[in-house]
């Protein structure tokens, strides 16, 4: 380890030092003026307001792409939860914003012809290593039309097949109703319930279980509201 | 002249490279490589913000006084990471969506901090240039290798999603081995660890080759000097 250490710190030092500055006079007054106690502040100062210049330029040239690729993200996020051809309006716009346990959830309301058809929203349960946050769509009649996993940092390999791109997993909640399965069977196969687990790792599955049960639940228990939705 | 830059730039790919010589930057090594494309990714990124920042800290090196050279160097750098972060994010976002989570993480990367320090704060803008892309090309490789194996063994592919990253031109990269479910371990953090230290101690093995040919040249055994290089 100690040779590493050399051999790092003997990097080839010093090129092109030896060069003549072209702006002489400038440079020996900055060396004569670097060693001032008032430099140092007024060089950060410097540094900083240059670097904030540049971020708040950087950020206002970017803001805008950014906001329009995180609006596709989301439109195609929310698009693979729907049947296709679901929806005919633009549903990133038409949205109602009703409050779970203290927290303002935003649904997405799906149109068809005008009547409301579906509602699109996120849920999330804790898992086995952090949050997983998923995005399911209900139908009018209560049942579950699509869930997609958004965001999680469960086990690769074990946890993550509650991804749409691992497994057909998620699939599994198409069409599942509170009633259908019924509430006690809302579980994972281990737990008596109808849901498969994965080898391996049954928290997980579960954790997912819980958070679209408990979006049916919230679905209902806001029915009228969110079919009420605003237009 | 030449010559130097050619010492810069096999020490940055090779003798001192960042990772298996310098053993820097090993917390996104590790973090990242748990396939070819991200290593990939990761490393291109780092190489961008490296040597963008060693021309900045290269230009500015005179009127910097060493007392407070590191904040002005941590501001420059996490300034460009931020600014890289953002103009990802906007034009280039599919690789966002993959990298986004370590771009910010290129800010701790003592890698770069240390090539400011140790470099550019003392070279010519220039040479702090080629250093710079010598150094990040010397990790995006380490990264790469790394990423590669962890992949192969532990999922049976080889460049997975790389037409995400690279374009869809480059899909024929991708390969995967029928039938191998893969190790879970060299995907895990144990396995990052593992390869690291196997591709370290061949390192080792090979550096300690070319240097008894080297010694064997000088002794006059001409024949034999070309064997370990």
């Amino acid at each position: 380890m100690s040779e590493n250490l050399e051999t790092a710190a003997a990097a080839p030092q010093g090129l092109g030092d030896a060069e003549v500055p072209k702006t002489g006079g400038l440079y020996t007054l900055i060396e004569r003026l670097r060693e001032q106690l008032a430099y140092q502040p007024v060089l950060l100062g410097i540094v900083a307001l240059a670097a904030s210049a540049a971020l708040t330029a950087a950020s206002s040239a970017t803001s805008g792409a950014i906001a329009e690729a995180q609006a596709r993200d989301l439109r195609d996020s929310l698009a693979q939860v729907l049947p296709q051809g679901f929806a005919d309006n633009d549903f990133l716009h038409d949205t109602v914003s009703i409050e779970r346990d203290g927290k303002p959830v935003t649904i997405y309301l799906a149109r068809k012809a005008g009547s409301v058809a579906g509602a699109v929203f996120k849920v999330a349960e804790r898992g086995y290593a952090g949050e997983i946050q998923l995005l399911m769509a209900v139908g009018v009649d209560g049942r579950t039309l699509g869930v997609r996993v958004i965001r999680h940092s469960e086990t690769p390999g074990l946890g993550d097949k509650i991804e749409a791109g691992k497994s057909e997993w998620a699939k599994d909640f198409s069409g599942k109703s509170l009633g259908d399965p019924a509430p006690e069977r809302w579980a994972v196969k281990k737990d008596g319930g109808v849901f498969d687990q994965f080898a391996g790792a049954t928290i997980t599955p579960r954790a997912v279980v819980k958070a679209v049960k408990g979006g049916l639940m919230f679905f209902a228990g806001h029915r009228a509201q969110i079919l009420g939705g605003s237009q | 002249m030449s010559d130097k830059y050619g010492e810069i730039i096999k020490g940055g790919l090779w003798e001192q490279n960042v990772v298996f010589s310098q053993m820097l930057a090993l917390c996104p090594a590790m973090a990242v490589t748990t396939s070819g494309t991200n290593g990939l990714g990761m490393g291109l990124a780092t190489t961008a913000v490296l040597t963008a920042s060693n021309i900045l800290v290269s230009l500015i090196r005179k009127t910097v006084s060493s007392q407070v050279r590191i904040p002005v160097f941590v501001v420059l750098i996490a300034s460009l990471v931020t600014i890289v972060d953002m103009a990802m994010n906007a034009w280039l976002h599919e690789l966002y969506k993959v990298l986004g989570l370590f771009i910010a993480l290129i800010v701790v990367n003592c890698a770069i901090l240390g090539r400011a320090e140790s470099f550019a704060a003392k070279s010519g803008v220039l040479a702090s240039a080629v250093d710079g892309l010598a150094m990040g090309f010397g990790f995006t490789g380490a990264l790469t290798v790394i990423g590669l194996i962890r992949e192969f063994l532990g999922a049976g592919t080889v460049f997975a999603n790389a037409s995400g990253l690279l374009g869809p031109s480059f899909a024929f990269l991708e390969m995967k081995l029928p039938g191998y479910g893969g190790a879970l371990l060299m995907i895990l953090p144990p396995g990052g660890f593992a390869v690291l230290g196997f591709l370290l101690a061949g390192k080792r093995i090979l550096d300690s080759r070319s240097a008894r040919g080297a010694q064997a040249d000088s002794a006059g055994c001409s024949v034999a000097s070309h064997a370990g290089a």
